[in-house]
């Protein structure tokens, strides 16, 4: 682990335009993990591995799209993948809240958590036994990129597939702050995570409530995981721990429950996690997102934008 | 009254197991309907398996029917016999129990050696004993920290990892006896546990559970990159093997065999580790219920039950979460030690999250804080999963495509769900008093709330 030297700009250009890539991937994994512990406080494990799973549909539906259908229209191709990974991952969400959270409700803290992480193991085993251990790769879906910089040595490029990323991400992103901003069931949301009881008084249906949030989690974390196979081009059974604990990471340093420290602690765990890359060391940077969960945790507990938590007794 | 109200009982039912059929359709068909695989070209391209699809889909809403018809109308005329409450083991159990357990513990191989013969024996005892004893040894330990402090530990796994490590690499590189390395790799996990403990002393709860995830994750990332020190992926082996206090296990001459006067066989070996493991978690169990006892034993469960009370009472938080994570720490390392010992071979794979996650839900399952819960839920978790090795029978009926050892992990994630909403609190979910005014009386669990870290 020793600092590789001084880089020139158009390094840290390079590593910023892949940090944000990487970042806006894990700030939308990071808001399901801060909605659901705003409103029902509970650490969702399993949240990784329902993205794990979205991006194993789109990749399926990519297959049955190009091999199948012979679709040729990329846009048409990422509209569909998205549309239905969306939708699949919903329901799935949708199901393990029913199934596995829900009877816990108001049970003892550690009850939700351990079902969580049974939930977790389950998912990633049951994509292992039903597709097989390999990892999956397709070609690229989306090819190209702009040339933004070139001294000759180095370029720094922009690739059509990094652009679409944040388009896809800012629109949703906008979508999504509308409707939690704006909307009925926004509004809903926001007061059962102040309290549900008296949101239940005055009539807001907190059970349907917290399933929305489990679909709007799961969906949100669907987007990333169609992005994810669309970026990486490889996904496999494993694949749902480890950006699962970075993007609760990103939940953690945004401070949890704030829906835009969620995006804002994606971001910047992208950045860490690609400069640390560029200028460190490539082995260690999962040390070095995990070293920023501890230490935010220790030093700064409510995160960039989190209320502190005030001990009453 | 039966006739009139069946009719309708039954076709809600079916209903229902339509409707839970239609779902199970939905759920399954992108990963259980298609397969995908790499053609000669190695380009991924899809199979369909609709065939698999429809039969999962038909034992899955068979189970459902099942269930309501049957099951549901029973647990609801059981719950209306007897008042709803947890299970309460009545003190005699314990008493009786407990002598009965060990005694079989001991005379375990014996039986195995018996109904298994010389050659079947060996993975009896070694493969399904000492394994089970491993996982119990470390639930008992984790179980210090979570079920006594109610520090939720996420990342237990890295002492076991130091613990491992530190046998293993003194032992090659200094040549030290499995018998002062076992202490020796204890003190040092038991070291790792205070240095670790020491920065998230603050957090509470979940945070905290975050925080010891990410200490695990840390040091088997350090563990795989770090390869001149623990070569890496490829692990480190031909680690010394234990010898009998001084006598090694081989056919030499001086080995144990010749100097008593046996024929050799490694059977020896393997009997004498399984009394190791169980000493040590005999003695695991011993400490704990001695500390529960001690100032410092009171002190871990009455920071469980209120943080802020235990500070107003003067109890000093900071060195009593100390106490409790080395300790914890501390028999981590002994059950590392032993398992580097065992084996012969250590690398960072056998230290992964899902270690961590096996032996906290142990302690959960089991029911926190009961030392015997947490024994029986390791028999049933690992032992469970062990016997799927065994389960060659299947292959007969599913095709010899078919291996129960794949399904081992999914059923196991499958059965901490479903144990954790049919039982939260655990298999064995009350406990005795610590402290006691004139008679012991068993509290249910529901009245103690723990890990609330």
């Amino acid at each position: 682990m020793v600092f590789k030297g001084a880089r020139g700009m158009d390094v840290f250009l390079q590593q910023l335009i892949n940090g944000i890539t990487l970042g806006s991937i894990y700030g939308l994994i990071a808001i399901g993990y801060t909605m659901v512990f705003g409103i029902i406080g509970m650490v969702n494990f399993a949240h990784g591995d329902v993205f794990m799973v979205s991006a194993f549909v789109a990749l399926i539906v990519f297959l049955i799209l190009t091999t199948w259908l012979g679709l040729t229209s990329v846009a048409l191709a990422i509209f569909i993948m998205l549309l239905v990974a969306m939708v699949f991952t919903s329901i799935v969400n949708w199901v393990i809240e029913r199934v596995a959270y829900r009877p816990l409700r108001g049970s003892f803290r550690l009850a939700p958590l351990i079902s969580a992480i049974g939930m977790s193991i389950f998912l990633s085993n049951f994509v292992q036994v039903t597709q097989g251990p390999r990892n999956k790769a397709i070609p690229p879906l989306v090819q190209g990129d702009f040339e933004l910089l070139n001294d000759g040595t180095f370029s720094v490029n922009l690739s059509f597939k990094q652009l679409v990323i944040w388009v896809i991400t800012a629109i949703l992103l906008a979508a999504f702050w509308y409707l939690v901003a704006k909307t009925q069931l926004g509004r809903a949301q926001r007061a059962c995570e102040q309290d549900q009881k008296m949101a239940a008084l005055v009539g807001v249906d907190v059970d349907r409530t917290i399933s929305m949030t489990f679909v709007i989690a799961a969906a949100l974390a669907a987007v990333a995981g169609t992005m994810y196979v669309m970026y990486y081009g490889v996904v496999s059974f494993a694949d749902g721990f480890t950006p699962g604990v970075k993007a609760f990471t990103a939940a953690v340093l945004g401070g949890i429950g704030s829906l835009p420290g969620a995006v804002v602690g994606g971001i910047l765990i992208g950045l860490i996690e690609t400069m640390w890359s560029a200028y460190f060391s490539i082995d260690y940077k999962d040390v070095a997102a995990f070293s920023v969960l501890a230490i935010t945790l220790i030093f700064l507990p409510q995160g960039l934008f989190g209320r502190p938590d005030v001990e009453k007794v | 009254m039966a006739a009139a109200s069946e009719r309708p009982a039954v076709a809600r039912a079916l209903k229902d197991a339509g409707l839970t059929a239609l779902m199970a359709f939905g759920l399954f068909l992108p990963l259980i309907g298609f397969l995908t695989v790499s053609n000669i070209r190695n380009e991924l391209v899809l199979q369909t398996r609709f065939r698999l699809l429809l039969t999962v889909v038909a034992i899955i809403a068979g189970a459902r029917l099942f269930f309501t018809l049957v099951i549901e109308p029973w647990s609801a005329r059981r719950r209306a016999l007897a008042s709803h409450r947890p299970l309460a083991l009545p003190r005699s159990f314990t008493r009786i129990f407990t002598p009965f357990a060990i005694g079989f513990v001991l005379v375990y191989p014996i039986i195995a050696l018996a109904g298994a013969g010389f050659s079947g024996a060996a993975k009896w005892i070694d493969n399904f004993g000492i394994q089970v004893l491993i996982y119990i040894m470390l639930g008992w330990g984790l179980n210090i920290v979570v079920g006594l402090a109610g520090l939720l530990d996420l990342g237990y796994v890295a002492f076991y990892a130091v613990g491992s490590y530190s046998y293993a690499l003194l032992a090659l590189n200094f040549g030290f006896s499995f018998w002062i390395l076992l202490p020796l790799a204890g003190i040092l996990s038991a070291f790792w546990g205070i240095l670790l403990g020491f920065p998230v002393l603050r957090l509470r709860g979940d945070y905290l559970a975050i925080v010891t995830l990410a200490f695990g994750e840390i040091i088997r990332i350090i563990l795989i990159n770090w390869v001149d020190l623990t070569n890496g992926y490829a692990g480190i082996s031909s680690i010394p093997r234990p010898t009998f206090f001084g006598i090694p296990f081989n056919a030499d001459d001086n080995g144990f065999a010749a100097r008593f006067g046996f024929e050799f066989t490694p059977m020896h070996r393997i009997i004498f580790l399984y009394y190791v493991i169980v000493a040590l978690a005999l003695l695991t169990a011993y400490v704990t219920v001695r500390l529960r006892r001690l100032p410092v034993g009171r002190a871990w469960e009455a920071l469980r039950e209120d943080e802020i009370a235990c500070r107003a009472l003067g109890i000093n938080t900071t060195n009593t979460k100390l106490t409790a994570f080395a300790m914890g720490a501390m028999f981590a390392g002994f059950a590392g030690s032993f398992f580097a010992a065992r084996q012969g071979f250590i690398s960072p794979e056998s230290f992964t999250f899902l270690e961590s996650a096996t032996i906290l839900s142990i302690v959960v399952l089991g029911g926190m804080g009961s030392q015997i819960g947490v024994a029986i839920a390791a028999v049933f978790m690992i032992g469970g999963t062990e016997i799927m090795r065994e389960l060659d029978f299947l292959k007969r009926i599913f095709g010899d495509t078919f291996d129960p050892t794949q399904y081992r992990m999914l059923l196991f994630g499958f059965a901490m769900v479903v144990i954790m909403i049919w039982k939260p609190r655990g298999l064995i979910s009350s406990r005795e008093p610590s402290v006691f005014l004139k008679e012991r009386k068993v509290i249910s669990s529901e009245l103690v709330k723990e890990g609330h870290g």
